[in-house]
């Protein structure tokens, strides 16, 4: 085949569009492939929390790494991109969770990523909303907010003004020399990303990323209820668990004055309609940290399925034995955040230029069986 | 409320002609029967009450439905639907309310389609149907200046009602042609009770001026609607007014049946006893097609029967619904809405007026979907019931799919909608 393009996209969401920029960026010809919306997908329904997180070194290399890009971008992003720098505060309940406090703020001075450990009284004042008797908190000050369906859209239109090509069309086989589309011709390029995200199997298969679904509600606005994106540290519990079905307090201030409230984790969850069982759960959680939630009107609930990889790190990079068809996904609840590391590991995959963090702890080829093949449990 | 006052043989959702007449029929059959409607009393749009009274024809039935001893529900929405045969809904003080059914009647009615033009979003421009609303409960219109524009028969009976209540009516335009008119006219011969509306297209209402083939292109003011501007003839004229009353056709309110899986199209799909697709679910009135207050009844008697099990009473009423049907069709007709119309509003037009978005912005985008992620139009309060159909008959996109809560409700309320109840 004769490649008209160095690098096809499979995947129009917040990663492929971030690998599109990154590619593009890096002077080669890219082609993105997406049938639906740009940001349709999993990029439309989670949070747009910019987040540093600490489950794993390489976890924190990414998200740290990524949260620097936005910060850097930030000036850039059009105003529908809706990045607001409101800062993480990681809510602790009791005492155990205040030595998760210290420990988190302990290991994010040691990387420089700014930490600051909140007292009862100073966490009330952050938040006043929050229910009384909750032991404090770590704010982190430079974590960020962002829509991310817009966002999507702007890497995209970065990469379409330096050439890059949308083509508006499913994708239904990736090969190491391009891409066939579902009228059956196929787009050549020297190298293949598949970035689809929770449906990345369909197309790669064998590969273990399985499909996590969440719920979120948004209510209509309320100015100065919320001011910074809260999780419970509770949260750790419900993200580490992979079988149970688990919920988890989860708040963010929109810069539209919305409060946007999450969050739940479900496998084995294929149907994308409500689970009223588990929005009730949900809204119960939010509620016993955040009393006066009760009161706030939801104007929409919707879910989304998270790409789940079994050691919760994405799958970045080239399959073992197949070194032109690269993956980009696997990203779980942090896509939206390590979009832009993700696409710049990928450029720098394709390019030969060097990496800016290690790429090896992300890459498709490494042990991922141990924990078994959740895809044919 | 304990269980028992919870669960009914038949729940009837809307208070309407359809759902009234569901009710009555069914409750004379001796079931147990709840009637729920959103609005403060029984009457749907059609028989709103005023604040001194209750339209006459809507008497004798809500009558009807107290002496069989339907219970009433009035100003709680349902807003979720958990699990079959089970709503939630949300009180008018806002506790949250769960109901259980054995047969579901949907009678939910119709609202106004908006058509975009410049100014329609301006202070005192509004629904004919929302202007009507206000008037009955207790705005004052008297020696207001209003131009009632748009298409239908709910035009001049919006007019004449504004009349009433002292209000100075400038003119009906109507995009309609006079001769689509005059045939809808003369399909009235084969409905004699009807021929009192159609006294009016032959301009003679009282007085008002009744346009044919004319419609809105702006609306001008200061702060608030001030002249509307009007084509007629391939020329344009300019009335002063104090309000714009405008509305352009009705559209089903289809959401609660999208949400429990019956398939709609126009409307909601029905057989010959108003049954959905879904088992134990009907559907009767504007919802499965707009036809007007009388198949309304008759679409509402059928229901009500066969929601009861009385099939065979139903089955005599299938010749009456046949002749209404025969009476929407010619109305649809009619009045359907011209080609002129889509071409209003120029980009800069405001189409989602809860997330502030142009037409340009929305036209932008690959289709609806699309258009809702990434310009948030319908994304605000209004769930798109007022800019989804706008958009469907300008840009021929088919609306998002549907999922609770279907109105805002309470986190309190939503959060336990998904509770036992016991």
């Amino acid at each position: 085949m004769n490649a008209s393009f160095d690098v096809a996209i499979a995947g129009g969401g917040i990663v492929g569009a971030a690998c599109a920029d990154f590619c593009s960026a890096a002077g080669m010809r890219v082609a993105v492939v997406e049938a639906g919306p740009i940001g349709g997908g999993a990029t439309a329904a989670g949070m747009g929390h910019i987040v540093v997180m600490d489950d794993s070194p390489a976890q924190i290399a990414l998200t740290e790494r990524s949260r620097s890009l936005w910060m850097a971008l930030a000036r850039e992003l059009p105003a529908d991109a809706e990045y607001v720098t409101a800062g993480t505060i990681w809510v602790a309940a009791d005492a155990e969770e205040m030595a998760e406090v210290e420990r988190k703020r302990a290991l994010y001075a040691g990387i420089g990523v700014r930490a600051e450990v909140l007292g009862p009284r100073q966490l009330s004042e952050a938040e006043p909303n929050l229910r009384p008797g909750l032991a404090g908190g770590l704010l982190v000050p430079d974590d960020g907010v962002s829509y991310p369906p817009c966002a999507a859209r702007f890497f995209l239109e970065r990469a379409q003004a330096r050439g890059a090509v949308l083509l508006r069309a499913k994708a239904v086989e990736l090969m190491e020399t391009g891409i066939r589309l579902a009228g059956g011709e196929a787009v050549a390029a020297g190298a293949v990303v598949n970035a689809t995200g929770a449906w990345a199997p369909e197309l790669t298969p064998r590969f273990a990323v399985r499909k996590r679904k969440g719920h979120l509600a948004i209510t209509d606005r309320y100015p100065g209820f919320l001011r910074h994106q809260l999780v419970e540290l509770g949260y750790l519990k419900s993200a580490h668990s992979t079988a149970a079905d688990s919920v988890a307090f989860n708040a963010q201030p929109r810069r539209t004055g919305q409060v946007l409230i999450g969050s739940s984790r479900q496998f084995g969850a294929e149907h994308a309609a409500i689970d009223q069982p588990i929005l009730t759960r949900m809204l119960e959680r939010a509620r016993a940290y955040m009393p006066p939630l009760a009161d706030l009107t939801v104007i929409r609930c919707w879910t989304g399925f998270r790409a789940a990889a079994p050691d919760k790190l994405p799958l970045i990079g080239p399959c073992a034995g197949r070194p032109r068809l690269l993956l980009a996904t696997g990203h779980e609840g942090l896509g939206i955040t390590t979009s832009l590391a993700t696409g710049e590991l990928v450029a720098a995959h394709l390019s030969g230029r060097p990496f800016a963090i290690p790429p090896e702890p992300y890459l498709p080829s490494r042990e991922l069986e141990a924990e078994g093949d959740p895809l044919h449990e | 409320m304990s269980e028992g006052d919870r669960s009914f043989d038949v729940l009837v959702i809307g208070a309407g002609p359809a759902g009234l007449a569901a009710a009555c029929r069914a409750a004379a059959a001796r079931a147990i029967v709840c009637l729920v409607d959103d609005n403060p009393r029984p009457g749907g749009q059609i028989w709103r009450a005023s604040l001194d009274r209750v339209p006459g024809p809507a008497v004798p039935w809500i009558a009807t439905a107290a002496r069989l001893g339907v219970r009433m529900i009035e100003g709680a929405r349902v807003f979720a639907a958990p699990e079959p045969g089970r709503l939630a809904l949300e009180t008018g003080a806002g506790e949250p309310l769960d109901l259980r059914y054995r047969s579901l009647v949907l009678a939910t009615g119709a609202r106004e389609r908006f058509v975009p033009f410049p100014g329609w979003t301006l202070p005192n421009a509004m629904g004919a149907g929302g202007l009507q609303s206000l008037v009955k409960s207790g705005f004052p219109v008297r020696g207001k200046k209003v131009v009632v524009a748009g298409s239908g028969p709910l035009l001049p009976a919006v007019a004449r009602y504004l009349r009433h209540a002292g209000a100075d009516v400038r003119l009906i335009a109507e995009q309609a042609p006079l001769a689509a008119l005059a045939r809808f006219a003369r399909s009235l011969l084969h409905h004699p009770h009807k021929l009192a509306e159609a006294a009016i297209f032959g301009g003679s209402l009282a007085g008002v001026r009744y346009l044919t083939s004319s419609w809105p292109v702006s609306a001008q003011g200061d702060g608030r609607v001030q002249s509307v501007t009007l084509a007629r003839g391939g020329k344009t004229f300019t009335e002063s007014c104090d309000y714009l009353a405008c509305g352009f056709g009705l559209v089903p309110n289809t959401e609660l049946a999208s949400l429990l899986g019956c398939r709609v199209s126009e409307g909601v799909a029905v057989d010959d006893y108003q049954r959905t697709t879904v088992e134990g679910v009907y559907a009767a009135g504007e919802i499965t097609g707009i036809g007007g207050v009388d198949l309304a009844l008759v679409e509402g008697e059928i229901a009500g029967h066969a929601a009861a099990g009385q099939t065979e009473r139903a089955s005599r009423l299938f010749q009456a619904r046949d002749r209404q049907r025969h009476f929407a069709r010619s109305l649809a007709r009619s009045f359907t809405l011209r080609e002129e119309l889509k071409h209003l509003a120029p980009d800069d037009t405001l189409v989602c007026r809860c997330e502030d978005v142009s037409l340009g912005r929305v036209r932008a985008a690959t289709g609806w979907r699309e258009a809702k992620l990434q310009t948030r139009c319908g994304m605000g309060p209004c769930q798109s019931r007022v800019c989804g159909p706008a958009v469907e008959f300008l840009l021929g996109w088919k609306p998002d799919s549907v999922r609770p809560p279907l109105f805002p409700v309470s986190v309190n309320s939503l959060s336990q909608a998904g509770d036992s109840g016991s």
